[in-house]
């Protein structure tokens, strides 16, 4: 043969025969793939933009008028921009799953596993688009907050935190939504994840307090893990006590993480050989 | 370059309880272009997805560029370019990002990666339609595209599955010719086609694939002397004369092996011809016969013919 034949092992490598520098690499250009895809989609441009800032203004002027805040005695815009914040990001990380299913249910994926990349790295990049893009949604959510009047009362300590908070769901999320991609078989019901993701902080404390709702759902709002992720933004941004809501809401995103990635990768594994 | 750049002995897999591969043997030598030649679930794309990584076998061995594609995949997938059988470029992407993107996941740097890209576009006529959306592609330009995003790295072997399939005639020719100037510029090529055409015109050999196993590997011409260049079909006025004409013209098709093929329901009779002689030979017998044809029709042999001749005289 004309080709140098560079045997695998030769160098530290991994699995793939690929060195980390070189896949920290492949990881990049693959997310910044993925974050052309979604600024080219009308339906992604959407959700990410429109999305956060329509909810907000729904939430503050629509319903506001009418929800009280119960024992918190907030003011209602204060009460419910953490939900809204997670609630607009949370939505956008639910798309990965359809960024996934189109991936491996297309012609892309022949491709991408022909060519000398560690195969993870692909999922693996959907991800950190993921949290790119929605991290930048969150902050629009906000800064529409702000413009309806939001005043939130945090040290930059605080909001180092909800950023570190609000990334790490969109992570949680995303990490869940590659996983329910490969699970299922098709791109249209991959969307369905969007579904339970859009409403589920709606059972929980973030847009009416949790003690006005019937006692089953009740016991749902207060177990559930966007409960003490919304409590625990909320007394960040608002420079309440937290209580036990932080370690709650990190225990609950390490869990989904840790769980979900290994997942993910067995999946991965199994759907693309 | 006597070393093959392509091997497969015995492979096998199954999906369930579906054998595809029944043992597929395949050797490319280096520099040449193989066609796998074979009908819709042959086993073709899985013989290509074997050998490129892509699915791991269940039994038998495979190399690529010297390299065991179970145990060494890395280093077989730097050898190796893939034109899959689906369009396997981004939709939302333009072309020049399909293939920057493609260049550095070969981890060529970024100029000299954006300088292949440009060079690809342009020799793939596709220059003009670089910044444009791969979405508002033609058919023709997609496959183009998709060509050229498997030569990024200018690997020294390529595959390509059914690299013309849903082509319209213009841009199968066009794609044609660039596959022979890869072929002249030393790539070892593995393409797979359900056209005799496609094969005959582009192989150094033709290796048949039929239920998941190679059922012949030859030349273009030997193939092709032991099938027929043409087929003859003939109608005769009385069918009843069938049971008269076929021992008739079974001596002269004698020396290939299978005789012609009748329908008594229509009169109709199927013969390979291998030299214009034998168009005549076969007239000149049945007039003196007098057995009337009402019909006479000379056309290519199709792939069906190809595999009716082959496992006939395989079994």
């Amino acid at each position: 043969m004309s080709t140098p034949t560079a045997t695998a092992g030769t160098r530290p490598a991994l699995r793939s025969g690929v060195d980390l520098g070189t896949t920290v690499g492949d990881l990049g250009r693959l997310a910044v793939r993925g974050l052309r895809r979604e600024s080219r989609r009308l339906d992604a441009l959407f959700v990410n933009l429109a999305l956060p800032v329509g909810i907000m203004v729904i939430f503050v002027y629509v319903f506001g008028g009418a929800i009280t805040t119960g024992a918190s005695g907030l003011r209602y815009i204060d009460f419910v921009v953490p939900a809204v914040l997670l609630l607009s990001a949370g939505y956008g990380a639910a798309l990965t799953a359809a960024n996934v299913a189109e991936d491996v249910n297309g012609g892309m994926i022949d491709r991408l596993r022909s060519l000398p990349i560690s195969s993870w790295v692909v999922p693996a990049s959907h991800v950190i688009a993921s949290v790119v893009r929605n991290t930048v949604t969150a902050g629009l959510a906000l800064i529409a907050a702000v413009a309806l009047g939001f005043r939130p009362h945090a040290t930059v300590g605080d909001w180092a935190l909800v950023l570190a908070l609000v990334s790490g769901y969109v992570l949680a999320l995303s990490a869940i939504a590659v996983v329910w991609g490969l699970a299922v078989r098709s791109t249209q019901a991959a969307e369905a994840f969007s579904f339970i993701v859009l409403f589920l902080p709606y059972l929980s404390d973030g847009f009416v307090p949790a003690e006005t709702m019937p006692s089953v759902l009740r016991g749902f709002a207060q177990h559930q893990p966007i409960t003490p992720l919304v409590e625990t933004a909320r007394a960040l941004l608002l420079d309440q006590p937290i209580g036990n809501a932080g370690w709650l809401a990190a225990a609950w995103l390490t869990a989904a993480v840790v769980i979900s990635v290994p997942v993910a990768a067995v999946l991965f594994r199994r759907r693309t050989t | 370059m006597d070393e093959a750049a392509i091997q497969a002995q015995g492979v096998t897999k199954s999906f369930g309880p579906t054998r595809v591969l029944t043992g597929v043997d395949l050797t490319v030598p280096a520099g040449t272009l193989v066609a796998l030649l074979g009908p819709n679930g042959s086993g073709k794309t899985t013989t290509v997805r074997i050998l490129t990584t892509l699915l791991a076998p269940d039994g038998g061995s495979a190399t690529v560029a010297g390299h065991d594609v179970r145990r060494e995949g890395a280093a077989v997938r730097r050898s190796i370019g893939l034109t899959a059988q689906h369009n396997s470029v981004d939709d939302l992407l333009t072309g020049r990002e399909n293939l920057e993107l493609f260049a550095g996941l070969h981890h060529l740097s970024g100029p000299k990666g954006r300088r292949r890209a440009a060079e690809l576009l342009e020799r793939f006529d596709l220059a003009a339609a670089a910044n444009r959306r791969v979405g508002t592609y033609s058919g023709g330009m997609r496959r183009r595209l998709d060509l050229a995003a498997s030569l990024v790295a200018a690997p020294p072997i390529l595959f390509l599955d059914e690299p013309t399939t849903g082509l319209d005639p213009r841009s199968r020719v066009e794609l044609w010719s660039v596959i022979r100037e890869l072929l002249a510029a030393g790539t070892t090529i593995m393409l797979t086609t359900q056209y005799l055409e496609e094969a005959d015109r582009l192989a150094d050999r033709i290796a048949v694939i039929n239920n998941g196993r190679i059922v012949a590997d030859d030349t273009p011409d030997a193939l092709k002397h032991q099938v027929g260049t043409e087929r003859l079909l003939l109608v005769l006025a009385r069918p009843q004369d069938l049971h008269r004409a076929a021992p008739l013209l079974a001596t002269q098709a004698d020396r290939a092996g299978p005789g012609p093929q009748l329908d008594a329901d229509t009169g109709e009779l199927m013969m390979a011809i291998r030299h214009p002689d034998e168009l005549r030979q076969a007239l000149v017998r049945l007039h003196q016969a007098g057995i009337g044809v009402a019909q006479v029709e000379l056309r290519a042999p199709t792939l069906d013919d190809v595999f009716f001749e082959l496992t006939k005289v395989a079994a």
